[in-house]
C-alpha cells in the first residue's frame, strides 16, 4: 500500500466507524438531502450532524453542493460502488430472492392442491 | 443451494441467475402470477414489498412499493413487456413517486425470467440488464440492500489492495 492508499483506507475506516456517519451514508446513498433534513433524524444538534457531513465528505463517500440557503449532501457513488461491486451486490439480492422462494416452495399451502409434497 | 450458476458481463452491467427448484414449472410460475406470493419473497425481511397493481399481460403495468424499516417507501413498477405462460415473463423496471406514477426517467432496466421443466423439477433463468451502472445502482437503492454493505465492500477492496 502506498502511503496515499493508507490515508484513504485511514479515512474510510473513520468515516465508517460510527453508527450515525453509517446512517448518513445509507440515506444520502439513496438520494441527495439537505443537510438540515439529516439532522432532524439524529438526537443531536445541528452543528453536531454537520460535523459527521464533513467527516464523511473528507473520506471522499459524500459530496455537498450548495442551494440556495442549504447544502445538499448526497453520496459519492462512484467513490464506493464499481459496476462489478454492483453486479455482487444484485447477485446476493438474487439470492436472498431465491432462498425466499424456495421457502415458500416448501411451504405447501392449505387447501391448494399438491400433486407433489416432498 | 438452489442457486446453480451466476454470469455476469460487467460491460454490459448483465446479471444472469440460474436456479433449480423442487416444485413442477407451473408452480414456480405462480410465485411470480400470484402478488400475494410474490410478495413473500421480493424484498427481503426488512424491506417487504407490496404489489397494487399486478397482473402478467404485455403492455401492463405492474405497481409496487417496498417498505424499508422507518417507514420509507420506494415505489417501482414493471412494465411486462413478454408473456409466455408458465415460461417466460419479461418486463422493464422503472422508479415511480408516491402515487406510484412513472418518474420521467424512462425504464432503468429489463429482466427476463425463463422457467424450464427438468427431471427434478423446474430451473429458473433470471436475466436482468441495465443501461448504465447509476441505473443498476438505483435499482439497488431501493431498499434492497442497504448503502453500508457498498461501503464495506470497498473497504475489502483497500485491504485486499
Amino acid at each position: 500500500m502506498t502511503s496515499d492508499e493508507d490515508r484513504r483506507a485511514d479515512a474510510f475506516f473513520h468515516a465508517l466507524a460510527d453508527t450515525t456517519r453509517r446512517d448518513i451514508l445509507r440515506r444520502v446513498l439513496a438520494g441527495e438531502h439537505s443537510v438540515s433534513a439529516l439532522a432532524e433524524h439524529y438526537p443531536m444538534s445541528f452543528a453536531a450532524v454537520q460535523k459527521h457531513v464533513a467527516v464523511l465528505e473528507r473520506a471522499g463517500l459524500l459530496s455537498k453542493r450548495r442551494s440556495g440557503r442549504e447544502q445538499l449532501a448526497s453520496g459519492e457513488v462512484e467513490a464506493i460502488r464499481s459496476v462489478t461491486a454492483l453486479l455482487r451486490e444484485l447477485e446476493d439480492v438474487w439470492r436472498g430472492r431465491i432462498g425466499r422462494i424456495e421457502e415458500l416452495l416448501a411451504d405447501t399451502e392449505p387447501g391448494t392442491d399438491t400433486e407433489k409434497e416432498t | 443451494m438452489p442457486v446453480t450458476d451466476v454470469a455476469k458481463d460487467i460491460d454490459n452491467r448483465t446479471i444472469t441467475v440460474t436456479s433449480e427448484f423442487a416444485a413442477p414449472v407451473e408452480r414456480v410460475w405462480q410465485i411470480w402470477e400470484d402478488p400475494r406470493q410474490l410478495e413473500r419473497w421480493w424484498g427481503p425481511p426488512t424491506h417487504p414489498a407490496t404489489f397494487t397493481e399486478h397482473e402478467l399481460r404485455p403492455g401492463a403495468r405492474v405497481k409496487y412499493h417496498m417498505t424499508g424499516p422507518d417507514g420509507e417507501v420506494y415505489p417501482g413498477y414493471w412494465d411486462i413487456t413478454e408473456v409466455e405462460k408458465p415460461h417466460r415473463l419479461g418486463y422493464d423496471d422503472g422508479f415511480a413517486d408516491a402515487d406510484g406514477n412513472p418518474q420521467e426517467s424512462a425504464p432503468v432496466g429489463s429482466s427476463a425470467v425463463e422457467l424450464v421443466a427438468t427431471d427434478g423439477g423446474t430451473r429458473m433463468v433470471m436475466t436482468a440488464t441495465y443501461p448504465t451502472s447509476e441505473d443498476l445502482q438505483k435499482v439497488l437503492d431501493m431498499g434492497m440492500e442497504e448503502g453500508i454493505t457498498q461501503a464495506v465492500n470497498q473497504v475489502d477492496g483497500l485491504l485486499a489492495a
